[in-house]
């Protein structure tokens, strides 16, 4: 029997899916042959281990939960794990975030780590790659293909299509969104462009790759902003969204699109809490589900207003998210703008999209968000 | 409801999950807890931390088919962050004076090194779900976790067919598997 039928079917007796034909005749072949009851028996214990870690993690998610509800109240005293003089200082001066924060810094590891799809490279992953990422194998593999055909194509004299640039085989895969369409700004994560180790480029939602380079990283708000350098980039017209330059409100619908692979995703949430995992009030945070290359997607308000760029999310609970303000833009670009003589960066916002319906929203908005990739 | 109807039904919604049944338990024996902790050299944090982790035990003690707490719930606690709190002290070397004002404490060391052994696994499975990577973490918490059907995973993650989502899911189960039992032999 095959494994994968073996597997499956394993996994049907134990939900008792099965008929008591079928049924008989499974426990027949487990009993007439060893290894496959072998099989079974280390597929019903790792079932078994999957389920206690599911439960345990719902558990210690709750417990958690409550706990925090008992150190806002006061019942439970808990301060941040590292105790420094500043967060003494930040502890009297807002008890309340700094509970939100310390309480998740105490029960989960955070990850900080980014949300950053990373096409590893290693040599004996790759029979076993996930999808994406064969996806993308294949994709550059075409392309060398056709750069090649082109090539012959012109030494044989017959006009090429066009002259193909050469295309990027990425390394990663994150998003990044306009923030000047006049003079081709971008923004997105810095840990994004800290993946950088040769070339970096935005590629829309076509396919098509364009040269960039940054011209601000900031690790604090985990903010960067690119310059699209390629001639091929097209004006755009004025951007469908503004940028709120308060915080967000706490139970705020959100939405979100991003290149968790290799086409724009779309995601609901809302804002949870005003403040992110660090004390300062750089994040805020968000109930939503968010993947690897969700990094610098852009957390959109049903008026149409930006209100932050997603950054990262926690690892040990499920769908909490946290997102840069879209202060932090407003004020990143105040400083690049102070380093440029000419090409000063403009928001300018055109009709908008407000009181339309999402998925016209979603129309307007997609073609000005891009895919930031680099190797 | 007596003390012991009362408590079996706050051990069996520790058993659910409940969060009433947690917060219940926290307000009634926390400041027990606590109050030995910080006799015995501990700082309020060590007391969130070790009572949040009794609860742990608590609840895996519940979870179990043939459970059966023969004393009450505080002295179940109690005793069981003693040992955690003991134990922690000696493993940073730290002389303590023992307060041993409290009633009696139950013996908790199989349990204990039960609850170890399932730490244990957890971080195993933490780990090996941590390092398949996406989409696979996803797709399997999807399916063995949450309990979603197959056919709703193939639209959610842009599977053309329940077929198709289903073989992905088995070459994701494999490598979860194999980085598992790799752990789980080498701790053997």
């Amino acid at each position: 029997m095959d494994d994968l039928l073996l597997i499956d079917a394993a996994e049907r007796y134990l939900r008792g899916e099965m008929s008591e034909q079928e049924k008989t005749y499974f426990e027949e072949i487990r009993k007439s042959n060893p290894e496959i009851d072998q099989l079974v028996v280390e597929h019903i214990f790792f079932l078994n281990e999957i389920d206690r870690f599911s439960q345990t993690k719902s558990f210690k998610h709750n417990l958690s939960e409550t706990v925090n509800k008992l150190v806002n109240e006061g019942f439970i005293t808990k301060t941040p794990l590292t105790g420094k003089a500043k967060l003494v200082y930040l502890w009297n001066r807002s008890k309340r975030t700094i509970a939100v924060a310390a309480s998740i810094a105490g029960i989960v590891s955070i990850l900080s780590a980014s949300m950053i799809t990373v096409f590893s490279n290693k040599k004996e992953a790759t029979h076993i790659k996930p999808l994406v990422d064969k996806l993308i194998e294949q994709d550059n593999k075409t392309r060398r293909l056709e750069n090649k055909i082109n090539q012959i194509e012109q030494m044989a004299g017959t006009p090429a299509k066009e002259e193909a640039k050469p295309r990027l085989e990425a390394r990663f895969r994150a998003t990044g969104f306009l923030i000047d369409a006049n003079n081709h700004y971008i923004v997105t994560n810095a840990h994004v462009v800290k993946e950088v180790r040769n070339q970096l480029i935005v590629e829309n939602n076509k396919g098509d790759q364009f040269s960039a380079k940054a011209v601000y990283v900031n690790d604090q708000n985990d903010l960067a902003i690119l310059k699209v350098t390629d001639k091929d980039f097209k004006k755009m017209p004025a951007l469908p969204y503004s940028f709120r330059k308060t915080g967000a409100d706490l139970g705020e619908q959100i939405f979100m699109l991003g290149y968790p692979k290799q086409e724009i995703v779309y995601g609901e949430g809302y804002i949870s809490a005003r403040n992110g995992f660090r004390m300062d009030t750089i994040f805020c945070q968000l109930s939503t589900s968010a993947n690897e290359g969700n990094s610098g997607s852009p957390v959109i308000n049903r008026n149409g207003e930006v209100l932050g760029i997603i950054s990262s999310m926690e690892t040990n609970a499920e769908g909490v998210v946290f997102a840069s303000k879209s202060s932090n833009i407003l004020k990143a670009i105040e400083e690049v703008n102070k380093t440029l003589e000419d090409d000063k960066i403009r928001i300018v916002t055109g009709p908008g999209m407000k009181g339309i319906d999402r998925t016209s929203q979603i129309k307007k908005v997609q073609d000005y968000i891009f895919m930031i990739k680099g190797n | 409801m007596d003390t012991s109807t009362q408590e079996k039904s706050l051990l069996e919604g520790l058993a659910r999950e409940d969060k009433v049944s947690i917060e219940t338990i926290y307000r009634e024996h926390f400041k027990v807890v606590q109050g030995f902790i910080l006799a015995n050299n501990g700082t309020p944090d060590d007391a969130a931390d070790i009572f949040q982790e009794a609860m742990i035990v608590l609840f895996e003690k519940s979870k179990q088919p043939d459970f059966e707490l023969n004393c009450q719930i505080r002295t179940y606690l109690y005793s069981v962050s003693k040992r955690l709190w003991l134990k922690r002290l000696q493993q940073m070397n730290r002389f303590s004076r023992h307060s041993d004002d409290m009633e009696l404490a139950i013996p908790v060391e199989e349990d204990l090194e039960l609850h170890e052994k399932k730490q244990a696994d957890f971080h195993m499975m933490e780990n090996a779900l941590n390092k398949i990577g996406e989409p696979c973490k996803s797709l399997l918490e999807a399916y063995y976790i949450l309990k979603k059907p197959m056919q709703q995973i193939a639209t959610d993650f842009g599977y053309t067919n329940a077929d198709n989502a289903k073989t992905q899911k088995y070459k994701c189960l494999v490598r979860l598997k194999k980085l598992f039992f790799a752990q789980y032999k080498q701790v053997q």
